[in-house]
Protein backbone atom coordinates (compact mmCIF):
# COMPACT_ATOMS: atom_id res chain seq x y z
CA UNK A 1 0.00 0.00 0.00
CA UNK A 2 1.39 2.98 -0.90
CA UNK A 3 1.48 5.87 1.96
CA UNK A 4 -0.86 8.45 0.76
CA UNK A 5 -3.28 6.24 -0.11
CA UNK A 6 -2.68 4.30 3.86
CA UNK A 7 -3.11 7.97 4.92
CA UNK A 8 -6.10 8.57 2.84
CA UNK A 9 -7.75 5.32 4.45
CA UNK A 10 -6.00 5.89 7.87
CA UNK A 11 -7.01 9.48 8.76
CA UNK A 12 -10.67 10.36 10.47
CA UNK A 13 -11.98 13.85 9.72
CA UNK A 14 -11.20 14.51 13.63
CA UNK A 15 -7.38 14.21 12.60
CA UNK A 16 -6.96 16.25 9.18
CA UNK A 17 -9.85 18.93 9.47
CA UNK A 18 -8.88 21.70 11.26
CA UNK A 19 -11.66 23.09 13.64
CA UNK A 20 -11.59 26.49 16.08
CA UNK A 21 -9.06 26.91 18.12
CA UNK A 22 -7.48 24.12 16.87
CA UNK A 23 -4.00 25.04 17.81
CA UNK A 24 -4.82 23.74 21.05
CA UNK A 25 -7.48 21.76 20.94
CA UNK A 26 -7.19 18.67 18.64
CA UNK A 27 -10.79 17.49 19.24
CA UNK A 28 -14.06 17.31 20.67
CA UNK A 29 -16.20 14.86 21.89
CA UNK A 30 -19.79 13.68 22.61
CA UNK A 31 -21.14 10.19 24.13
CA UNK A 32 -24.45 9.44 25.06
CA UNK A 33 -25.12 6.09 26.69
CA UNK A 34 -28.62 4.37 25.87
CA UNK A 35 -30.51 1.53 26.97
CA UNK A 36 -33.51 -0.66 25.56
CA UNK A 37 -36.31 -0.81 28.04
CA UNK A 38 -36.84 -4.22 26.90
CA UNK A 39 -33.65 -6.36 27.94
CA UNK A 40 -31.12 -6.37 30.47
CA UNK A 41 -27.85 -4.68 30.75
CA UNK A 42 -24.76 -5.93 28.74
CA UNK A 43 -23.27 -6.83 32.30
CA UNK A 44 -25.58 -9.75 32.17
CA UNK A 45 -27.70 -9.93 29.32
CA UNK A 46 -28.69 -13.71 27.39
CA UNK A 47 -26.73 -14.09 23.98
CA UNK A 48 -30.58 -13.99 22.32
CA UNK A 49 -30.77 -10.50 23.75
CA UNK A 50 -27.42 -9.18 22.43
CA UNK A 51 -28.85 -10.54 19.18
CA UNK A 52 -32.27 -9.02 19.25
CA UNK A 53 -30.74 -5.36 19.72
CA UNK A 54 -28.34 -6.16 16.97
CA UNK A 55 -31.21 -7.29 14.90
CA UNK A 56 -33.22 -4.09 15.76
CA UNK A 57 -30.06 -1.81 14.88
CA UNK A 58 -29.90 -3.49 11.31
CA UNK A 59 -33.78 -2.83 11.10
CA UNK A 60 -33.65 0.65 11.74
CA UNK A 61 -30.37 1.29 9.98
CA UNK A 62 -31.81 -0.78 6.88
CA UNK A 63 -35.37 0.79 6.88
CA UNK A 64 -35.18 4.41 8.02
CA UNK A 65 -31.67 5.38 7.97
CA UNK A 66 -30.12 8.51 8.87
CA UNK A 67 -28.06 10.26 6.11
CA UNK A 68 -27.33 13.89 7.39
CA UNK A 69 -23.64 12.36 8.52
CA UNK A 70 -23.28 10.04 5.92
CA UNK A 71 -23.67 6.43 5.27
CA UNK A 72 -23.68 4.31 8.28
CA UNK A 73 -22.35 0.71 8.56
CA UNK A 74 -22.44 -1.47 10.97
CA UNK A 75 -19.79 -3.85 11.66
CA UNK A 76 -19.57 -7.14 13.67
CA UNK A 77 -16.81 -7.45 16.89
CA UNK A 78 -16.56 -11.08 15.96
CA UNK A 79 -16.62 -10.65 12.52
CA UNK A 80 -13.87 -8.46 12.78
CA UNK A 81 -10.17 -9.21 12.92
CA UNK A 82 -7.36 -8.71 15.83
CA UNK A 83 -5.70 -5.92 13.64
CA UNK A 84 -8.84 -4.19 12.60
CA UNK A 85 -10.25 -3.70 16.19
CA UNK A 86 -6.74 -2.48 17.49
CA UNK A 87 -7.12 0.28 15.13
CA UNK A 88 -10.48 1.31 14.90
CA UNK A 89 -9.62 1.73 19.25
CA UNK A 90 -6.60 3.05 18.22
CA UNK A 91 -8.67 5.87 16.10
CA UNK A 92 -10.80 6.27 19.78
CA UNK A 93 -13.60 5.25 17.48
CA UNK A 94 -14.24 2.30 19.49
CA UNK A 95 -13.25 1.53 23.53
CA UNK A 96 -10.86 -1.11 24.38
CA UNK A 97 -14.11 -3.04 26.49
CA UNK A 98 -15.98 -3.49 23.10
CA UNK A 99 -12.40 -4.47 21.52
CA UNK A 100 -12.01 -6.98 23.81
CA UNK A 101 -14.74 -8.16 26.11
CA UNK A 102 -17.77 -7.80 24.53
CA UNK A 103 -18.24 -10.76 22.39
CA UNK A 104 -21.80 -9.76 21.08
CA UNK A 105 -20.82 -6.11 20.25
CA UNK A 106 -21.12 -4.25 16.95
CA UNK A 107 -20.06 -0.71 15.70
CA UNK A 108 -22.33 1.89 13.46
CA UNK A 109 -19.70 3.78 11.79
CA UNK A 110 -20.14 7.03 9.12
CA UNK A 111 -17.46 7.41 6.60
CA UNK A 112 -16.07 10.64 7.55
CA UNK A 113 -15.68 8.57 11.23
CA UNK A 114 -17.05 11.62 13.00
CA UNK A 115 -19.94 9.25 14.32
CA UNK A 116 -19.40 6.06 15.55
CA UNK A 117 -22.35 4.11 17.75
CA UNK A 118 -20.61 1.40 19.69
CA UNK A 119 -23.58 -1.73 20.65
CA UNK A 120 -23.61 -4.24 23.51
CA UNK A 121 -20.61 -2.63 25.10
CA UNK A 122 -20.99 -1.27 28.82
CA UNK A 123 -24.55 0.25 28.06
CA UNK A 124 -26.76 -1.27 24.48
CA UNK A 125 -26.70 2.29 22.78
CA UNK A 126 -23.24 4.79 23.30
CA UNK A 127 -23.78 7.52 20.91
CA UNK A 128 -20.35 9.43 20.31
CA UNK A 129 -19.42 12.04 18.03
CA UNK A 130 -16.12 13.41 17.22
CA UNK A 131 -15.24 16.72 15.92
CA UNK A 132 -11.91 18.64 15.23
CA UNK A 133 -11.28 21.56 17.43
CA UNK A 134 -13.05 22.99 20.08
CA UNK A 135 -16.90 22.41 18.47
CA UNK A 136 -18.47 20.80 21.60
CA UNK A 137 -21.78 22.20 21.26
CA UNK A 138 -21.49 21.03 17.93
CA UNK A 139 -21.02 17.51 18.60
CA UNK A 140 -23.71 17.78 21.32
CA UNK A 141 -26.12 19.07 19.02
CA UNK A 142 -25.51 15.66 16.38
CA UNK A 143 -25.39 13.76 19.19
CA UNK A 144 -29.03 14.79 19.98
CA UNK A 145 -30.03 14.25 16.42
CA UNK A 146 -29.04 10.83 16.58
CA UNK A 147 -30.45 10.44 19.43
CA UNK A 148 -33.37 11.59 18.28
CA UNK A 149 -33.63 9.32 15.55
CA UNK A 150 -32.67 6.54 17.19
CA UNK A 151 -35.20 7.28 20.33
CA UNK A 152 -38.27 7.28 17.95
CA UNK A 153 -37.62 3.62 17.35
CA UNK A 154 -36.22 2.51 20.52
CA UNK A 155 -38.10 2.32 23.94
CA UNK A 156 -35.46 4.06 25.80
CA UNK A 157 -34.96 3.09 29.75
CA UNK A 158 -35.66 5.88 31.49
CA UNK A 159 -37.00 7.31 34.25
CA UNK A 160 -38.60 10.17 35.61
CA UNK A 161 -36.69 10.41 38.92
CA UNK A 162 -32.76 9.40 37.73
CA UNK A 163 -32.85 10.66 33.70
CA UNK A 164 -31.75 7.82 31.11
CA UNK A 165 -30.95 4.45 33.38
CA UNK A 166 -27.15 2.92 32.82
CA UNK A 167 -25.16 0.01 33.44
CA UNK A 168 -22.75 2.26 35.81
CA UNK A 169 -24.35 4.84 38.10
CA UNK A 170 -21.44 6.85 36.95
CA UNK A 171 -23.31 7.35 34.10
CA UNK A 172 -27.27 7.46 35.10
CA UNK A 173 -29.18 11.00 34.21
CA UNK A 174 -28.13 12.24 30.82
CA UNK A 175 -25.46 9.18 30.12
CA UNK A 176 -23.19 12.17 28.81
CA UNK A 177 -19.78 12.71 28.66
CA UNK A 178 -18.34 15.22 26.93
CA UNK A 179 -14.82 15.13 26.52
CA UNK A 180 -12.26 17.60 24.49
CA UNK A 181 -8.31 16.28 23.86
CA UNK A 182 -5.92 19.43 24.52
CA UNK A 183 -2.56 19.80 23.52
CA UNK A 184 -0.58 21.73 26.37
CA UNK A 185 3.13 21.95 25.57
CA UNK A 186 3.27 25.61 27.57
CA UNK A 187 1.38 24.74 30.81
CA UNK A 188 4.05 21.52 31.21
CA UNK A 189 6.96 23.87 30.10
CA UNK A 190 6.45 26.64 32.06
CA UNK A 191 5.21 23.74 34.67
CA UNK A 192 1.79 25.49 35.83
CA UNK A 193 0.03 21.96 34.76
CA UNK A 194 0.50 20.43 38.31
CA UNK A 195 -1.38 23.76 39.75
CA UNK A 196 -4.06 23.47 37.23
CA UNK A 197 -5.20 19.71 36.98
CA UNK A 198 -6.36 20.07 40.72
CA UNK A 199 -8.15 23.18 40.16
CA UNK A 200 -9.87 21.05 37.29
CA UNK A 201 -10.56 18.05 39.24
CA UNK A 202 -12.30 20.45 41.94
CA UNK A 203 -14.65 21.64 39.46
CA UNK A 204 -15.90 18.44 39.00
CA UNK A 205 -13.88 17.56 35.76
CA UNK A 206 -11.45 14.79 35.14
CA UNK A 207 -8.18 14.88 33.21
CA UNK A 208 -6.17 12.60 31.55
CA UNK A 209 -3.54 11.58 29.37
CA UNK A 210 -4.29 11.07 25.86
CA UNK A 211 -4.95 7.15 25.42
CA UNK A 212 -7.95 7.58 28.16
CA UNK A 213 -7.87 5.93 31.29
CA UNK A 214 -5.07 5.28 33.59
CA UNK A 215 -2.34 6.84 31.37
CA UNK A 216 -0.13 9.43 31.82
CA UNK A 217 0.19 12.40 28.86
CA UNK A 218 1.93 11.64 26.31
CA UNK A 219 3.19 14.07 24.20
CA UNK A 220 1.67 16.88 26.50
CA UNK A 221 -1.89 15.46 25.61
CA UNK A 222 -4.74 15.99 27.68
CA UNK A 223 -8.75 15.01 27.68
CA UNK A 224 -10.78 16.56 30.22
CA UNK A 225 -14.36 15.07 30.70
CA UNK A 226 -17.54 15.95 32.90
CA UNK A 227 -17.84 13.24 35.29
CA UNK A 228 -21.68 14.61 36.87
CA UNK A 229 -24.13 13.08 34.36
CA UNK A 230 -27.09 13.92 36.95
CA UNK A 231 -28.68 16.93 38.01
CA UNK A 232 -27.36 19.44 35.30
CA UNK A 233 -28.93 19.16 32.04
CA UNK A 234 -26.58 18.31 28.86
CA UNK A 235 -26.14 21.41 27.54
CA UNK A 236 -24.84 23.43 30.89
CA UNK A 237 -22.65 20.13 31.37
CA UNK A 238 -20.91 21.27 28.06
CA UNK A 239 -21.06 24.91 28.30
CA UNK A 240 -18.92 24.26 31.79
CA UNK A 241 -17.10 22.05 30.36
CA UNK A 242 -16.51 24.71 27.33
CA UNK A 243 -15.99 27.69 29.94
CA UNK A 244 -12.80 25.48 31.86
CA UNK A 245 -11.11 25.04 27.98
CA UNK A 246 -11.80 28.42 27.16
CA UNK A 247 -9.62 29.64 30.27
CA UNK A 248 -6.80 27.15 29.65
CA UNK A 249 -6.74 28.03 25.74
CA UNK A 250 -5.74 31.43 26.93
CA UNK A 251 -3.32 30.34 29.82
CA UNK A 252 -1.77 28.19 27.41
CA UNK A 253 -1.74 30.77 25.17
CA UNK A 254 0.10 33.27 27.45
CA UNK A 255 2.60 30.47 29.05
CA UNK A 256 3.71 29.88 24.89
CA UNK A 257 4.24 34.25 24.46
CA UNK A 258 6.13 33.84 28.13
CA UNK A 259 8.50 31.37 26.77
CA UNK A 260 8.56 33.38 23.45
CA UNK A 261 9.39 36.36 25.50
CA UNK A 262 11.89 34.46 27.95
CA UNK A 263 13.36 31.41 26.48
CA UNK A 264 13.24 31.91 22.44
CA UNK A 265 16.15 30.38 21.79
CA UNK A 266 16.09 27.36 23.77
CA UNK A 267 12.39 26.89 22.69
CA UNK A 268 13.48 26.96 18.91
CA UNK A 269 16.36 24.89 19.59
CA UNK A 270 13.99 22.23 21.62
CA UNK A 271 11.75 22.36 18.08
CA UNK A 272 14.52 22.08 15.87
CA UNK A 273 16.05 19.36 17.69
CA UNK A 274 12.91 17.28 17.54
CA UNK A 275 12.23 17.91 13.63
CA UNK A 276 16.01 16.57 13.39
CA UNK A 277 15.07 13.47 15.63
CA UNK A 278 11.86 12.80 13.48
CA UNK A 279 13.39 13.31 9.84
CA UNK A 280 16.71 11.06 10.64
CA UNK A 281 16.08 8.93 13.26
CA UNK A 282 16.13 5.05 12.29
CA UNK A 283 14.46 3.71 15.48
CA UNK A 284 12.27 5.13 17.50
CA UNK A 285 10.02 4.60 20.65
CA UNK A 286 6.20 5.69 20.82
CA UNK A 287 7.08 7.98 23.86
CA UNK A 288 10.11 9.68 22.02
CA UNK A 289 7.89 9.99 19.06
CA UNK A 290 5.48 11.68 21.05
CA UNK A 291 7.80 14.01 22.89
CA UNK A 292 9.43 15.05 19.24
CA UNK A 293 6.12 15.44 17.86
CA UNK A 294 4.87 17.53 20.56
CA UNK A 295 7.98 19.66 20.02
CA UNK A 296 7.60 20.13 16.23
CA UNK A 297 4.00 20.52 17.16
CA UNK A 298 4.68 23.91 19.51
CA UNK A 299 7.31 25.08 16.51
CA UNK A 300 4.33 24.81 13.79
CA UNK A 301 1.70 26.78 16.21
CA UNK A 302 4.22 29.31 17.28
CA UNK A 303 5.51 29.83 13.23
CA UNK A 304 9.10 28.75 13.87
CA UNK A 305 8.50 25.90 11.26
CA UNK A 306 6.48 26.92 8.15
CA UNK A 307 5.65 24.32 5.40
CA UNK A 308 4.24 22.04 7.47
CA UNK A 309 0.49 20.74 8.66
CA UNK A 310 -0.49 21.32 11.53
CA UNK A 311 -2.55 18.40 11.93
CA UNK A 312 0.89 16.34 11.34
CA UNK A 313 0.71 16.11 15.24
CA UNK A 314 -2.88 14.40 15.15
CA UNK A 315 -2.56 12.03 12.64
CA UNK A 316 1.11 10.62 13.70
CA UNK A 317 0.11 10.05 17.25
CA UNK A 318 -2.80 8.04 16.26
CA UNK A 319 -0.87 6.66 13.14
CA UNK A 320 2.65 5.39 15.22
CA UNK A 321 0.29 3.30 17.64
CA UNK A 322 1.19 -0.52 17.41
CA UNK A 323 -2.15 -1.72 15.58
CA UNK A 324 -1.45 1.58 13.18
CA UNK A 325 2.00 0.29 12.04
CA UNK A 326 1.31 -3.42 12.23
CA UNK A 327 -2.04 -2.60 9.07
CA UNK A 328 0.72 -0.58 7.17
CA UNK A 329 3.27 -3.45 7.46
CA UNK A 330 0.74 -5.73 6.53
CA UNK A 331 1.44 -7.92 9.71
CA UNK A 332 2.35 -8.41 13.19
CA UNK A 333 5.42 -6.57 14.29
CA UNK A 334 7.54 -7.36 17.31
CA UNK A 335 8.24 -4.03 20.11
CA UNK A 336 11.49 -3.61 18.19
CA UNK A 337 10.39 -3.77 14.30
CA UNK A 338 7.78 -1.48 15.67
CA UNK A 339 10.09 1.05 16.62
CA UNK A 340 11.65 0.79 13.18
CA UNK A 341 8.63 0.93 11.21
CA UNK A 342 7.44 3.61 13.34
CA UNK A 343 10.83 5.80 12.76
CA UNK A 344 10.47 5.13 8.65
CA UNK A 345 6.36 6.27 8.47
CA UNK A 346 7.38 9.48 10.61
CA UNK A 347 10.18 9.97 8.38
CA UNK A 348 7.86 9.47 5.11
CA UNK A 349 5.36 11.41 6.71
CA UNK A 350 7.85 14.19 6.93
CA UNK A 351 9.17 13.96 3.38
CA UNK A 352 5.23 14.05 2.23
CA UNK A 353 5.15 17.51 3.52
CA UNK A 354 8.47 18.88 1.90
CA UNK A 355 7.14 17.78 -1.69
CA UNK B 1 16.99 -1.74 38.28
CA UNK B 2 17.30 1.57 37.10
CA UNK B 3 14.74 4.54 36.86
CA UNK B 4 12.81 4.03 33.30
CA UNK B 5 12.52 7.77 33.04
CA UNK B 6 16.03 9.02 33.53
CA UNK B 7 17.52 5.95 32.84
CA UNK B 8 20.56 7.24 34.92
CA UNK B 9 19.37 7.06 39.10
CA UNK B 10 18.31 3.89 40.24
CA UNK B 11 14.83 3.49 40.78
CA UNK B 12 13.25 3.85 44.36
CA UNK B 13 9.09 3.42 43.71
CA UNK B 14 7.93 0.19 42.41
CA UNK B 15 4.25 0.30 41.48
CA UNK B 16 1.48 -1.64 39.33
CA UNK B 17 -1.72 -0.16 37.08
CA UNK B 18 -3.72 -2.94 36.60
CA UNK B 19 -6.43 -1.29 34.39
CA UNK B 20 -8.95 -3.10 32.25
CA UNK B 21 -6.71 -6.25 33.07
CA UNK B 22 -3.91 -4.68 31.48
CA UNK B 23 -1.02 -4.48 33.80
CA UNK B 24 1.64 -1.59 33.70
CA UNK B 25 4.89 -1.79 35.47
CA UNK B 26 6.21 1.49 36.70
CA UNK B 27 9.57 1.94 38.05
CA UNK B 28 10.73 5.50 39.02
CA UNK B 29 13.54 7.19 40.83
CA UNK B 30 12.68 9.79 43.78
CA UNK B 31 13.42 12.91 41.56
CA UNK B 32 11.29 11.76 38.40
CA UNK B 33 8.48 10.51 40.79
CA UNK B 34 8.09 13.60 42.51
CA UNK B 35 8.26 15.21 38.94
CA UNK B 36 5.63 13.42 37.75
CA UNK B 37 3.84 12.89 41.00
CA UNK B 38 0.28 15.27 40.82
CA UNK B 39 0.26 13.10 37.31
CA UNK B 40 -0.53 9.60 38.66
CA UNK B 41 0.39 9.10 41.47
CA UNK B 42 -0.54 10.96 44.21
CA UNK B 43 -3.46 12.12 43.11
CA UNK B 44 -4.52 9.09 42.04
CA UNK B 45 -8.31 9.92 40.89
CA UNK B 46 -6.92 11.39 37.59
CA UNK B 47 -5.01 7.77 36.82
CA UNK B 48 -7.58 5.47 36.91
CA UNK B 49 -11.14 4.75 35.85
CA UNK B 50 -13.67 6.01 38.11
CA UNK B 51 -15.83 3.14 37.29
CA UNK B 52 -12.89 0.70 38.47
CA UNK B 53 -13.01 2.55 41.87
CA UNK B 54 -16.98 2.48 42.30
CA UNK B 55 -17.28 -0.80 43.90
CA UNK B 56 -14.58 0.14 46.24
CA UNK B 57 -16.33 3.17 47.34
CA UNK B 58 -19.79 1.71 47.44
CA UNK B 59 -17.79 -0.88 49.97
CA UNK B 60 -16.48 2.12 52.24
CA UNK B 61 -19.80 3.82 52.26
CA UNK B 62 -20.99 3.50 56.29
CA UNK B 63 -24.50 3.83 54.36
CA UNK B 64 -23.97 0.53 53.06
CA UNK B 65 -22.55 -0.64 56.26
CA UNK B 66 -24.88 -0.16 58.93
CA UNK B 67 -27.79 -1.86 57.45
CA UNK B 68 -25.56 -5.17 57.83
CA UNK B 69 -24.82 -4.78 60.73
CA UNK B 70 -28.64 -4.64 62.11
CA UNK B 71 -29.53 -8.23 63.31
CA UNK B 72 -32.87 -8.42 61.28
CA UNK B 73 -31.47 -7.28 57.31
CA UNK B 74 -28.24 -9.68 57.77
CA UNK B 75 -29.74 -12.43 56.48
CA UNK B 76 -31.89 -10.75 53.91
CA UNK B 77 -30.04 -10.56 50.58
CA UNK B 78 -31.62 -7.39 48.51
CA UNK B 79 -31.96 -9.50 44.81
CA UNK B 80 -33.11 -7.69 41.72
CA UNK B 81 -36.41 -9.54 40.63
CA UNK B 82 -35.85 -9.20 37.08
CA UNK B 83 -31.95 -10.03 36.36
CA UNK B 84 -31.69 -11.63 39.95
CA UNK B 85 -28.52 -9.62 40.95
CA UNK B 86 -27.77 -8.92 44.55
CA UNK B 87 -26.15 -6.09 46.17
CA UNK B 88 -23.21 -7.72 47.21
CA UNK B 89 -23.40 -8.33 43.26
CA UNK B 90 -23.21 -4.63 42.39
CA UNK B 91 -20.56 -4.08 45.13
CA UNK B 92 -18.35 -6.10 43.66
CA UNK B 93 -18.31 -5.10 39.93
CA UNK B 94 -20.52 -1.87 40.46
CA UNK B 95 -22.58 -2.28 37.50
CA UNK B 96 -26.33 -2.80 37.58
CA UNK B 97 -28.33 -5.87 35.63
CA UNK B 98 -30.94 -4.21 34.31
CA UNK B 99 -32.52 -1.09 34.73
CA UNK B 100 -34.83 -2.45 37.33
CA UNK B 101 -32.51 -2.34 39.81
CA UNK B 102 -32.60 1.08 40.24
CA UNK B 103 -35.93 0.66 41.71
CA UNK B 104 -34.97 -2.76 43.85
CA UNK B 105 -32.01 -1.03 45.73
CA UNK B 106 -33.50 2.88 45.35
CA UNK B 107 -32.54 2.99 49.43
CA UNK B 108 -28.89 2.30 49.03
CA UNK B 109 -28.48 3.86 45.69
CA UNK B 110 -30.13 7.70 46.89
CA UNK B 111 -26.85 8.36 49.01
CA UNK B 112 -24.38 6.91 46.59
CA UNK B 113 -25.71 8.81 43.41
CA UNK B 114 -25.26 12.19 45.60
CA UNK B 115 -21.75 11.02 46.34
CA UNK B 116 -21.03 10.55 42.25
CA UNK B 117 -22.71 13.19 41.35
CA UNK B 118 -21.88 16.54 43.30
CA UNK B 119 -24.90 16.02 45.49
CA UNK B 120 -27.17 15.83 42.34
CA UNK B 121 -30.18 12.59 42.46
CA UNK B 122 -32.46 13.69 40.06
CA UNK B 123 -32.43 14.07 36.37
CA UNK B 124 -32.70 17.83 35.04
CA UNK B 125 -31.73 17.20 31.27
CA UNK B 126 -33.44 15.95 28.71
CA UNK B 127 -36.06 13.28 28.54
CA UNK B 128 -37.29 11.23 25.34
CA UNK B 129 -40.46 12.50 23.56
CA UNK B 130 -42.27 9.56 24.01
CA UNK B 131 -42.17 9.99 27.38
CA UNK B 132 -42.20 13.96 27.75
CA UNK B 133 -45.68 13.60 26.90
CA UNK B 134 -47.00 11.58 30.08
CA UNK B 135 -44.29 13.29 32.65
CA UNK B 136 -45.91 16.40 31.76
CA UNK B 137 -49.78 15.35 31.63
CA UNK B 138 -49.34 13.91 35.16
CA UNK B 139 -47.02 16.70 36.40
CA UNK B 140 -50.48 18.97 35.69
CA UNK B 141 -52.52 16.19 36.93
CA UNK B 142 -50.77 16.69 40.56
CA UNK B 143 -50.67 20.28 40.03
CA UNK B 144 -54.61 19.85 39.54
CA UNK B 145 -55.06 17.61 42.77
CA UNK B 146 -53.35 19.89 45.11
CA UNK B 147 -55.73 23.00 43.74
CA UNK B 148 -58.63 20.59 43.87
CA UNK B 149 -57.76 19.89 47.53
CA UNK B 150 -57.35 23.54 48.39
CA UNK B 151 -60.69 24.46 47.30
CA UNK B 152 -62.61 21.78 48.94
CA UNK B 153 -60.88 23.24 51.88
CA UNK B 154 -62.31 26.40 51.06
CA UNK B 155 -65.37 24.89 50.47
CA UNK B 156 -65.43 26.08 46.93
CA UNK B 157 -67.67 23.15 45.92
CA UNK B 158 -68.45 24.52 42.15
CA UNK B 159 -64.93 25.23 41.44
CA UNK B 160 -63.92 21.78 42.64
CA UNK B 161 -66.15 19.87 40.32
CA UNK B 162 -64.92 21.84 37.69
CA UNK B 163 -60.91 20.86 38.73
CA UNK B 164 -62.09 17.38 39.46
CA UNK B 165 -64.17 17.28 35.89
CA UNK B 166 -60.31 18.42 33.95
CA UNK B 167 -58.65 15.87 36.24
CA UNK B 168 -60.62 13.33 34.66
CA UNK B 169 -60.23 14.69 31.45
CA UNK B 170 -56.04 14.42 31.66
CA UNK B 171 -56.55 11.00 33.66
CA UNK B 172 -57.57 9.89 30.05
CA UNK B 173 -55.33 11.46 28.09
CA UNK B 174 -52.95 10.26 30.39
CA UNK B 175 -53.98 6.46 29.98
CA UNK B 176 -54.55 6.74 25.84
CA UNK B 177 -50.77 8.33 25.56
CA UNK B 178 -49.50 5.29 27.81
CA UNK B 179 -50.71 2.82 25.72
CA UNK B 180 -49.96 4.43 22.61
CA UNK B 181 -46.13 5.04 23.94
CA UNK B 182 -45.72 1.45 24.57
Amino acid sequence: MSLERFFNQAVSSWMSEEGPDSDIVLSSRIRLARNFEAYKFPTVFSHEEARMIIAKMEDILRETPFQKFGQMDLLKINDMQPLQKRVLVEKHLISPQLAEDSPYGAVLLTENEEVSIMINEEDHIRVQCLFPGLQLSEALEAANEIDDWLESYIHYSFDEKHGYLTSCPTNVGTGLRASVMMHLPGLILTQQISRIIPAIHQLGLVVRGIYGEGSEALGNIFQISNQITLGKSEEDISRDLEGVVSQLISQERSAREALRKTSNIQLEDRVFRSLGVLSNSRIIESKEAARCLSDVRLGIDMGYIDNMSKTILNELMILTQPGFLQQYAGGPLRPHERDIRRAALIRDRIKMEQK
Amino acid sequence: MICQECNQRPAALHFTKIINGEKTEVHLCEKCAQEKGEMFIFNGESGFAFNNLLAGLLNIDPAFQKPSQSPFQQEEILQCEHCSMTFPQFLKVGRFGCAHCYETFKDQLIPVLRRLHSGNWTHNGKIPKRIGGSIYLRKQIEELKGELKESITHEEFEQAAEIRDRIRTLEKQLAGSEEGGE
